[in-house]
């Protein structure tokens, strides 16, 4: 893009630079798409039936997979490739982001309709900023270039900021939207100030061009690699790794559960996207300069993660601390740099939407009107008066835990066993010390919401009040627990889509 | 007819689908049926397979089944795949033969019970589990079933949930579990990376492949897995806390089937074992330090159910000492002897508390032979046979098991045997304060209402021989024989335990009928005895005669006991006082005393410490970390502050 | 030319402006701060630009000034629906979740 400016003489014709926009097909239907509804929204105020908005954006996500899809022929038969005067690039790894982010969109759309509905906030605005922070999200995974990965970081950010706090009138929604925005903004600059620093130190911002420079110079200043760090910082806190973790309990809890649920998936898929492509696949030949350092954030934000966990009452606060030892478990895919570790990483990003998204679906309907209790007591007994709904949040708790024939165990399998390849015992044995600590708490919730033992003295009697599942949440469960146990039983084709969905080598 | 081995598996899963679906409908006792019916399909499925196998020509005795490709690995497909072949078998048909008659039991045993569709809900998920365990044809597939039985051990020992000690025991047993099942991942790791597959004709075909270090690092971290399923030390804390479920799950998972995963799994990668030896010798070690630590223990219980934990615990360390030495099929051969008898124990242990309205306390029991003849006798039986006294089961597969123990190490040998004493005191005083003696249940209903005993003379009923009952305060309380589903399972484990030495009598080589049909599974890696004859015939003896005095220092403190109140011959009287006073100052003193002591001090404390010490750490851990997460933004800033200096200041030390 | 001098003068605003962040309490100056990180790495990429003769550092700040506008408006709107909420733009305020 830039060198497409910089060519430009006096006295020469102007040339536009050829913008193939089936490659940013994605990502340009969701802006397109939240556009036309942002439009729509103002003259059809209140003159719509139920699920409209819902259903047009689940329609959006679906018509983007189109795009996808096509892309995914391409580039199996032409090879993956670069395109917008080298802005973008179009492979296996992008596509695989894409699908993961439409995925949580549509189940975050079904979930919300419900929702908005039992808060009396029905409008375009939830979904049109869910489509635009998704977009951001999407061209974050196939950026090529420092600007447009800055770009994306902030197209999702900012609508994410605003997400946090919709729920204008609760003081936590507010809150959880200015501690993400203080904090937000602040890794930001610090990830700004590495592209700077990268940029100073390669003299390009175009992941290509960087990438053929550090393969022929060997640059030993500590400008470069205080970029890596710096950009480290960025992104990670953007998927809440330890120590950069501190704004997601808090945003997590105070924000509506179906933000929560958005944005626990697409963030980190869309962080984790820009992290594998910068640094796996552009300053690759850097590797042992920040390997260390993933390899630190991984064990912290394991046992952090998982210890914070245990002493936690509140669901979606501790569904927060998991989300950090989720982060941590990718990280340790992420850490190996080798493709079979990017191939676990993309499967546990993909198996983690599924899973995490339906546990917030399933918080967003107990803890009821104005999301007033997500207490560890609103779920004492849930078995008995939502059978249905208790038997999916065990599921999801169980796939979070890595039981086998659920998509969790397969994920922490596939991560864990490219570390043992690339012969990290350390860290393998580390993850899997967090996955008993983790294993304490999810079960803790299974026992509460199967084993309503008597209240005991000083104790509330468990909760009685009817639980009611909007059509659209039900869908949303549907497909989430559909995913996370097909996923289980038969992993072959996602894990495959996810071992074909390589990087393109610069 | 092999290829019918899909059926093994299938029936079970379909009994918990149908059972699942319409177990409320069919309610009490046609879900216990209908659970009962496919287990027993099972193992008429089995039966048939191993029959087809026999058929085949002995090189032609390996037969795997894919169903389908399941999970991918890099660049391999491990597929769902069974695997027939001599150990699987054996290992299928004792499971479900087992299972089936537990189930049956069940039927009698959970009557009544509020939640009794879901109990076998459960039972023939269970069975499902274990199933794939022991046919899976690849690591990732037994894995499947290794968490899948500890899923449903977890369910059915949190059966009765509103206790709060089951629910609980349940939770220990889960994360005690997941300490051993990290083992068994690392070690299946280790196995793909160094094999590149998981399938056990791949992995255990090329075991020579790999390094003599990474054949014992492979070995042990699989025995980590194993200590933590078959309770081994340190492992084992969760087994006797596992008793707060009901009896037939005891039976059947924590005595029979699920407990020995363990030792099977090591039997199945005999190869690697053989090639690391130091991995061996660990487990022969720890097997042998379980026996003796556990039967101590046993000693000094006073729960009917918890003797048997303890004791299973100590058997399950036999089986290993068997495995360390090399010695499979001794070790499977226990297994399986091991699976009748106790099986029936803990069954007829359930038959007693079913009479006896869940008195679970043996010294408020007694005299119970004359109310409960089918339970005392099957009782009887499997005691003579836990107990090692010739010719019953237990006495020919412990002593092949000491025989090769004697060659391993005279060390652990020893350990054995005087295992085997202890192994003979505490089922005999088990036996004896159960069913011999005098009723004493009258006193433990006195104590309960105090008021109404005194108008009550002591001891009155009892003292006259059984003819007439003994009505008290509780007047409808009299112990009871149970009903025929639950006594005919009783009946056929008690032959089984009796004649379940048949199997492999080591008169000659044409009686050994399980060594010679596991042979091509282990091979040259079996353990041949070097023992010259006349060494194992002095050795037997020396097993025989330390057996008997176990079950006379125990007849001597609890039925001379009886003796001595009733002071009918005196001369007797003090023979017995002598020899009271020379056992209780070796049974009663040091070794009761160390029982005692461990039981109470090393495994409260310091074993079951370590365990909450850990849950407290990460606990406490938590509480003080969670102190830095303020709610102040700036607090937050700080951190993001401080890591991106700290990345910085990491990077430039590089550069520098 | 100097860029060592840029680079320096861009440090020490950017931790000027980290140093605002940490301490201010108020809402307002805490974005002011944020602006000041921004515009310090600003300076970097502009003299990067310039010493390289190369237009995208420039341009890429552009876009960073942009983007600063954008975050400052929802940021200010945020500020503004606390404030009218709890009267106060200080941010130790907004303490209910924390452990």
């Amino acid at each position: 893009m830039i060198a497409a400016v910089a060519q430009v003489q006096p006295g020469q014709p102007l040339q536009l630079p050829h913008v193939d926009w089936v490659t940013i097909g994605p990502a340009g239907i969701f802006f397109v798409g939240g556009l036309a509804m942002l439009l729509a929204g103002v003259f059809l105020r209140r003159r719509v039936p139920r699920g409209l908005w819902s259903g047009t954006t689940v329609v959006i996500a679906v018509l983007a997979l189109w795009p996808a899809f096509h892309l995914w022929h391409q580039i199996a038969s032409g090879g993956a490739r670069t395109a917008i005067a080298d802005a973008v690039v179009v492979d296996g790894f992008s596509i695989f982001i894409d699908v993961v982010i439409i995925s949580a969109v549509v189940m975050a759309a079904l979930l919300t309709d419900g929702y908005l509905r039992r808060e009396n906030l029905e409008g375009t605005e939830f979904y049109v900023l869910m489509l635009f922070s998704a977009s951001g999200g999407m061209l974050m995974a196939s950026a090529n270039d420092l600007i447009v990965v800055f770009l994306g970081l902030e197209i999702l950010s900012i609508a994410l900021y605003t997400l946090a706090g919709f729920q204008q009138r609760r003081e936590g929604s507010q809150e959880a939207a200015i501690k993400y925005f203080v904090l937000g903004a602040f890794s930001s600059a610090f990830f700004l100030y590495g592209i700077a620093l990268v940029y100073g130190s390669t003299g390009s911002t175009n992941l290509g061009v960087i990438a053929d420079f550090l393969r022929t110079n060997s640059l030993t200043n500590g400008l470069l690699l205080g970029g890596f760090a710096l950009l480290i910082v960025g992104l990670g806190f953007k998927v809440a790794a330890v120590p950069f973790h501190m704004w997601t309990p808090d945003v997590y809890q105070g924000s509506p559960t179906p933000a929560t649920a958005f944005m626990a998936a697409v963030a980190k898929a869309a962080g984790f996207a820009a992290l594998l492509r910068l640094f796996v696949s552009t300053f690759n030949t850097y590797r042992l300069d920040w390997q260390p350092i993933v390899w630190a954030l991984a064990v912290l934000s394991l046992l952090v993660g998982s210890v914070l966990a245990v002493v936690q009452t509140d669901v979606k606060r501790m569904l927060a601390y998991s989300s950090i030892a989720h982060a941590g478990y990718v990280l340790v895919g992420f850490q190996t740099a080798s493709n079979r570790g990017v191939a676990g990483a993309l499967f546990y990003l993909f198996a983690y939407a599924f899973m995490i998204v339906g546990s917030f679906a399933v918080v967003t309907l107990v803890s009821g009107r104005g999301d007033t209790d997500a207490s560890l007591d609103a779920f004492r007994g849930l078995s008995s008066r939502r059978p249905a709904l208790a038997f999916v949040f065990t599921i999801f708790l169980l796939a979070q835990t890595g039981v086998p024939l659920t998509s969790g165990f397969l994920a922490k399998f596939y991560v864990i066993s490219a570390a043992v390849e690339a012969h990290s015992y350390a860290l393998a044995i580390i993850a899997m010390i967090a996955a008993v600590i983790a294993a304490f708490f999810y079960l803790r919730l299974i026992v509460v919401m199967y084993m309503a033992a008597p209240a005991a003295e000083g104790e509330e009697a468990a909760p009685t009040a009817r639980i009611p599942i909007a059509v659209g949440a039900g869908m949303s469960l549907t497909i989430a627990v559909g995913f996370t146990l097909v996923v289980g039983f038969l992993p072959a084709s996602v894990f495959d889509f996810a071992r074909h969905a390589t990087l393109l080598k610069l | 007819m092999v290829h019918l081995v899909w059926l093994l598996p299938a029936l079970p899963l379909a009994g918990f689908l149908l059972l699942l679906l319409s177990g409320r409908r069919l309610g009490d006792p046609r879900a216990g049926w209908l659970g009962t019916t496919m287990v027993a399909g099972s193992f008429a499925a089995a039966a048939l397979v191993t029959a087809g196998l026999y058929l085949r020509a002995p090189e032609h005795r390996v037969v795997t089944q894919t169903l389908f490709d399941w999970i991918p690995v890099g660049g391999l497909h491990v597929p769902l795949a069974f695997r027939v072949d001599q150990l699987s078998m054996v290992m299928a048909l004792f499971v479900t033969g087992v299972s089936t008659l537990i189930h049956l039991y069940s039927i009698g045993y959970m009557h009544g019970d509020d939640r009794y569709p879901t109990f076998f809900v459960y039972l023939n998920l269970f069975v499902f589990s274990m199933l794939m365990l022991v046919l899976a044809d690849n690591f990732l597939v037994t894995f499947l079933g290794w968490e899948g039985v500890g899923a449903c051990s977890y369910f059915l020992v949190s059966f009765w949930f509103e206790r709060n000690t089951a629910a609980v025991a349940g939770k220990k047993a889960f994360v005690t579990n997941r300490v051993g099942d990290f083992g068994f991942l690392l070690g299946m790791f280790l196995i793909f990376a160094h094999f590149g597959s998981l399938d056990y004709g791949a992995v255990l075909g090329h075991a020579g492949s790999i390094s003599s270090e990474t054949a014992t690092a492979i070995g042990l971290l699989l025995f980590l897995g194993a200590v933590g399923k078959s309770a081994q030390l340190p492992l084992y804390i969760w087994l006797p806390d596992a008793m707060e479920g009901p009896t037939p799950v005891s039976a059947l998972i924590h005595a029979a089937t699920m407990v020995t995963a363990g030792v099977f799994l090591m039997a199945r990668i005999n190869p690697i074992l053989a090639h690391g030896p130091a991995a061996g010798t660990t487990i022969a070690i720890i097997g042998a330090l379980t026996a003796f630590y556990a039967a101590t223990i046993a000693c000094a219980q006073d729960d009917i159910k918890k003797v048997l934990a303890y004791s299973t615990i100590s058997q399950l360390g036999y089986m290993f000492l068997a495995v360390g030495s090399a010695a499979y099929v001794a070790a499977i051969f226990h297994m399986v002897t091991h699976a009748f008898f106790k099986a029936l124990l803990f069954l007829g242990a359930g038959s007693v508390m079913h009479g006896m309205h869940d008195e679970q306390d043996m010294k408020r029991m007694g005299a119970l032979r004359k109310w409960m003849p089918i339970t005392s006798a099957t009782f009887i039986v499997a005691w003579l046979a836990i107990a090692g006294v010739p010719p019953f089961a237990g006495f020919w597969s412990k002593d092949e098991i000491l025989v090769n123990a004697w060659d391993k190490s005279k060390l652990l040998w020893g350990v054995g045997v005087v295992t085997a004493l202890l192994t003979a005191y505490y089922m005999s005083r088990q036996v004896f304060l159960v069913f011999f003696g005098r009723p004493r249940w009258q006193e433990a209903a006195d104590e309960k209402a105090p008021a109404e005993a005194e108008a009550q003379p002591e001891h009155e009923p009892a003292a006259t021989e059984g003819a007439t009952t003994p009505t008290g305060a509780h007047g409808d309380f009299r112990p009871h024989e149970s009903p025929w589903t639950m006594a005919l399972p009783l009946v056929a484990l008690a032959l089984l335990a009796a004649f379940g030495g048949l199997l492999n009598l080591p008169l000659n080589h044409s009686t050994e009928f399980l060594t010679k049909w596991l042979d091509p599974v282990f091979g040259s890696r079996l353990h041949e005895v070097t023992a010259s004859t006349g060494t194992k015939w002095v050795l037997f003896a020396i097993t025989v005669v330390l057996v008997l005095v176990g079950i006379a220092v125990a007849y001597a403190v609890y039925l001379a006991h009886r003796v001595r109140e009733q002071e009918v011959e005196p001369a007797v009287l003090r023979h017995a006082w002598y020899f009271n006073d020379f056992v209780s100052a070796l049974v009663s003193g040091p070794i009761r005393l160390f029982g005692a002591w461990s039981a109470y001090v090393f495994d409260r404390r310091i074993i079951d410490g370590a365990v909450n010490g850990v849950a407290t750490l990460v606990r406490d851990t938590g509480t003080s970390v969670r102190r830095l997460q303020t709610g102040f933004v700036r607090n937050y800033a700080l951190a993001v502050a401080g890591g991106a200096v700290l990345l910085v200041a990491f990077v430039v030390a590089r550069t520098a | 030319m100097l860029l060592n001098q840029f680079l320096f003068l861009a440090a020490v605003l950017f931790c000027i402006g980290v140093y605002g962040v940490l301490a201010r309490r108020n809402a307002v100056l805490v974005l002011a701060s944020i602006e000041l990180m921004l515009n310090a790495v600003n300076i970097n990429l502009v003299a990067f630009g310039a010493y390289r003769h190369n237009i995208a550092g420039q341009v890429f700040a552009l876009f960073v000034i942009t983007i600063a506008a954008a975050e400052v408006g929802v940021g200010l709107a945020i500020v503004v629906l606390i404030f009218r909420n709890r009267a106060s733009i200080a941010l130790d305020d907004a303490d209910l979740m924390k452990g």
